[in-house]
């Protein structure tokens, strides 16, 4: 009973967090609309008994991706009256398309309902022990059978950190960084002169 | 009782929702680049959802995965929209014709 309630609770958050991020007239209120979707999304896979994916889609998506836009959308100084002026425009053709893709949708469910499709049983490979947490199911699978599609998830991530590092540093004419090779080759002997000045003369630089 | 069934209709309105905040907000790339992590989500509970009624951990494994894909996609669109705000001081999408394609 609680199971169904807390269900048709996140789903019903979700879907509303979803209308609300595409139809938010300030971009702000978007994300914060996109970070509660993801947070009811969270309870949902809690509720099927994915605890891992969903703590990880809170701290990825919460807690790097979504500060991520609120960043970009608070640092950028765009005109978003100007970007929503073919809105009501789009309007008519936006939903046709998504009434069509919906229909097509609900009309696969049916098919499934309906038991004409053979999806296929899973073999049993990756099956969850019964007794172990879904966190440790998914770090034996996770570092046994799909270690090199882990790696590789790895290295797309290092490739993406480099691209956008790349993509947004600039080198600025107007400042003065340090020249660490530089500053690495002085040593003692060429940086400090003893003098022993005459009185009242003074030293040259 | 909760079904797959359930959870398939969820992720499918998402989905939905999704590919419908893109053509409503077709101007605006940073909402695009919301709507497509809405798209994402529902593929992620689809995902999450088989894997748990067929008993199969598989799916939350890939969910995982796209949830990679889904960090650096957000990272170098963001990356990519940013030196285009500085270099043209907008964002429309309809203005992107630098290369001519």
């Amino acid at each position: 009973m609680i199971q169904l309630l807390a269900f048709y609770l996140f789903a019903a958050l979700v879907i509303a967090s979803g209308a609300f991020t595409i139809l938010a007239r300030n971009p702000v209120h978007s994300v914060l609309w996109l970070i509660l979707a993801f947070f009811n999304a969270a309870g949902l896979m809690v509720i099927v008994g994915a605890e891992f994916i969903a703590m990880l889609l809170v701290i990825v998506y919460v807690g790097a991706v979504a500060v991520l836009f609120l960043f970009v959308v608070m640092m950028l100084d765009i005109d978003f009256a100007e970007l929503r002026a073919g809105f009501m425009k789009n309007f008519p053709l936006g939903i046709a398309i998504a009434a069509v893709l919906l229909a097509e949708l609900v009309l696969g469910i049916g098919a499934y309902r309906a038991g004409a499709l053979e999806l296929g049983t899973p073999d049993g490979t990756a099956a969850p022990t019964l007794g172990e947490s879904n966190i440790e199911n998914i770090g034996a699978l996770l570092y046994g059978k799909y270690l090199f599609l882990f790696e590789t998830a790895g290295i797309i991530l290092l490739v993406a950190m480099v691209g956008a590092i790349v993509l947004t540093h600039r080198e600025r004419k107007d400042t003065r960084p340090q020249n660490i090779a530089r500053q690495i080759a002085r040593n003692p002997k060429e940086a400090t002169v003893n003098t022993r000045p005459e009185v009242g003369e003074g030293i040259k630089l | 009782m909760i079904g797959i069934e359930h959870y398939v209709v969820v992720s499918s309105i998402l989905f939905v929702l999704g590919v419908l905040g893109i053509f409503l907000n077709r101007k605006n790339i940073i909402v695009i680049l919301m709507a497509i992590e809405l798209i994402l989500l529902a593929v992620n509970l689809n995902l999450v959802a088989f894997s748990a009624f067929l008993g199969d951990l598989t799916g939350q494994i890939f969910a995982m995965f796209v949830l990679t894909v889904a960090a650096g996609e957000a990272a170098i669109g963001l990356a990519i929209l940013v030196i285009y705000f500085r270099g043209r001081g907008t964002i429309a999408v309809d203005d992107v014709n630098r290369m001519k394609g």
